[in-house]
């Protein structure tokens, strides 16, 4: 894995995170088992993958707050334990997973005790506008909807004007809209320089946001890619889903013109296809042939949940 | 909104501000910390408050000219209240309990007077009743007294129950708002990663631990002057020591529980899981430390572990100072069973602290 066709290298003056061969257990568990990550100053790493695939343990331990059991961690040319947590702590924004900040506080008392944390903060007059706030400074933050208090948790995030941004899952739970708000805040943060590592499972938010995406399963990089250049390399440009009664025979669906992967999903088949004028025909034929009766049938156009698939055999909200 | 440039708040200060912003908007804590105690002590002063002397009730079975002679002698007792009655009636009002003493007298004409005193002998007010209606009948009959006494009556305030009570809910109050209040208030906060989010923060630990220490300190001056003033405002409970030493007290208390319920609230992921250790760790103290009635009441083989137990000791202080107005150097003792308390409950909270 590493750096593959990323048009923004590493600039000088170091990375802003480097990790390697990270290994964390719990128990009999391994959640983390020997990652390596490089993310370039300015860029938006995205770590994808369905959930206990190590993303979340993997975050943690880059933003400090879990000690890898093996495995180097620097962030923007620190290490963790070398005395100087505090500073570096300085230049980091965490947004964590299910943080429920204090109900009885308002907006505004929640961020001003954020921003006193931090040597150097934004105003949070600031950090409200920004957030589209201000209409909520005074609520308190247990009468917030879910989106509001996304992006209450991201402002916590902000204040203290991070050069490097974790977000866990930021929009997980969140409604279309509110999910397009998020994602205008971390763009906005990120044309001024900023960079970020997400979490997610979401594959329209990891096309969106990332510069590179990191496909995780099993405490693992499978692939490290631009999102274009992950769904590239299936080398297909559709994908066609059925599930039939009956049995097929891998063989023979691998052998359909047109068709370049195959892959078994539960009861459901799913064929990554070059030319779906030619594969879909002939699809239909073999199950006519075979006297199999086809259940459901869908086409779409390839995304990285197809990588994900095609790469584990498993869907992004599987279990 | 005023932004102060340059003039950044101290985080020790904006975590002291929420924390007692996050109390006082809790409606159901503010009441436990200061409604409570004060309604405990109405209960209790209203139950146990001062009354007059009761007077005692002799019953005399009537019906005889002897029995006339003998309700005569008594009603010229100070304490008896006399009744006559027939004997069912009688039989009744003293198993009843309306009646302390029954006093029959003997077959008509004979001389001497003869009487029999029906009484429970169990009870105080039967032996008092059946002593005062025998000393009302023999000096009736011409007994002279050979004895010269004089009775001083004791009814000053701080001998009262009210004010052995008071100190004891002073202290009762400091521990239950320390532990309810801190252990509560961190446990929720590491429940909703609250404590991991602050962790990621340049926050400094031991700022976090401070501002509950703070928040108390601001809590405690309520809390003691709501119950203080309380009992003295119904009751006329006096401080007889000096206020200061009585604040200094009540600091190093409310200190100590502020340690302790760190300690209890270091490790526990769950608000159940707190209030289990929590209620194990106060009931003992609740009913052994003397808040209610005296430790003494306990065996002697116990007195060393009750007197070594955290509240007890602060009882002890809060009373040496309000109810023997002792001065501080007095009650060391009980200030170095606290201070111990204080220091190893702290040193090994901030140890076992668990911030995820």
């Amino acid at each position: 894995m590493g750096e593959s066709g990323g048009d923004r290298g590493p600039r000088p003056g170091g990375g802003a995170v480097r990790c390697l061969d990270l290994v964390k257990r719990y128990g009999d568990v391994t959640a983390v088992a020997g990652l390596d990550l490089e993310v370039a100053r300015g860029e938006c790493l995205g770590l994808l993958g369905p959930n206990g695939a190590g993303k979340t343990t993997t975050v943690e331990i880059l933003e400090g707050l879990t000690a890898p059991d093996a495995g180097v961690v620097e962030l923007l040319g620190e290490r963790w334990g070398c005395g100087r947590d505090r500073q570096l702590r300085e230049r980091l924004g965490v947004q964590l997973q299910e943080t429920q900040l204090g109900e009885k506080l308002t907006v505004e008392e929640t961020l001003r005790l954020f921003a006193s944390f931090f040597a150097r903060s934004r105003p949070t007059a600031e950090v409200v506008a920004a957030l589209e706030l201000e209409e909520k400074r005074h609520a308190r933050v247990g009468k917030l909807s879910g989106g509001q208090k996304q992006r209450l948790a991201l402002a916590c995030a902000l204040v203290g004007d991070p050069e490097l941004l974790f977000l866990d899952e930021p929009t997980t739970g969140l409604d279309p809209q509110a999910r397009l708000r998020v994602w205008e805040i971390v763009e906005r943060f990120r044309e001024d320089g900023g960079t970020v590592v997400l979490t997610t499972h979401a594959m329209d938010e990891a096309t969106r946001l990332c510069d590179r995406v990191a496909i995780m399963d099993h405490g693992k990089v499978l692939k490290l890619d631009r999102p274009s250049a992950l769904v590239a390399a299936l080398d297909a440009d559709q994908i066609v889903e059925f599930r039939a009664r009956g049995e097929v025979a891998r063989e023979a669906l691998a052998a359909l013109p047109g068709v370049c992967a195959v892959a078994r999903r539960g009861d459901a088949w799913q064929l990554s296809v070059r030319r779906i004028d030619l594969a879909l025909p002939a699809l239909l034929a073999l199950l006519e042939r075979a006297s199999v009766p086809l259940d459901a049938l869908a086409t779409h156009q390839a995304t990285l949940e197809d990588v994900f698939v095609g790469l584990t055999g498993r869907g992004l909200r599987d279990v | 909104m005023s932004e102060r440039a340059g003039a950044r708040p101290h985080p020790l200060v904006e975590l002291t501000r929420a924390r007692l912003l996050e109390f006082v908007r809790e409606p159901e804590a503010v009441f436990w910390v200061f409604v409570f105690p004060v309604l405990l002590a109405l209960a209790l002063g209203i139950a146990f408050r001062a009354k007059p002397p009761e007077r005692l009730r002799a019953v005399v079975v009537g019906g005889t000219p002897a029995a006339a002679r003998v309700a005569e002698l008594l009603a010229a007792a100070r304490d008896l209240d006399v009744t006559v009655l027939d004997r069912a009636e009688a039989a009744r009002a003293l198993r009843a309990g309306r009646a302390d003493v029954v006093v029959e007298s003997g077959p008509d004409g004979g001389s001497p007077l003869a009487v029999t005193y029906r009484y429970d002998l169990t009870r105080a007010e039967g032996r008092a009743a059946r002593l005062a209606a025998d000393d009302a009948l023999e000096r009736g009959l011409g007994r002279g007294d050979r004895l010269v006494a004089r009775e001083e009556p004791v009814t000053e305030p701080g001998t009262r129950y009210i004010d052995f009570l008071i100190p004891g809910l002073v202290g009762l109050n400091l521990m239950g708002s320390g532990m309810w209040g801190l252990g509560f208030a961190v446990v929720q906060a590491r429940t909703r990663k609250l404590l991991k989010r602050f962790a990621a923060t340049p926050m400094r630990r031991s700022d976090y631990l401070l501002s509950f220490i703070l928040s108390r300190l601001v809590g405690l001056v309520l809390e003691v002057a709501v119950v203080v003033g309380f009992g003295w405002l119904l009751f006329g409970v006096a401080v007889h020591g000096s206020i200061v030493d009585l604040a200094v007290v009540a600091l190093l208390g409310a200190l100590m529980f502020a340690g302790i319920g760190l300690l209890v609230a270091a490790r526990p992921r769950t608000v159940e899981g707190v209030s289990g250790w929590m209620n194990l760790v106060q009931l003992p103290m609740w009913l052994a430390s003397g808040s209610f009635f005296s430790y003494e009441r306990f065996p002697a083989a116990a007195q060393p572990f009750i007197r070594a137990l955290p509240l007890t000791a602060l009882n002890d202080a809060l009373r040496a100072v309000m109810n023997d107005g002792a001065r501080l150097p007095a009650c060391w003792p009980a200030l170095a069973v606290m201070v111990a308390w204080c220091v190893a409950s702290f040193a090994l909270a901030l140890k076992l602290f668990r911030w995820q």
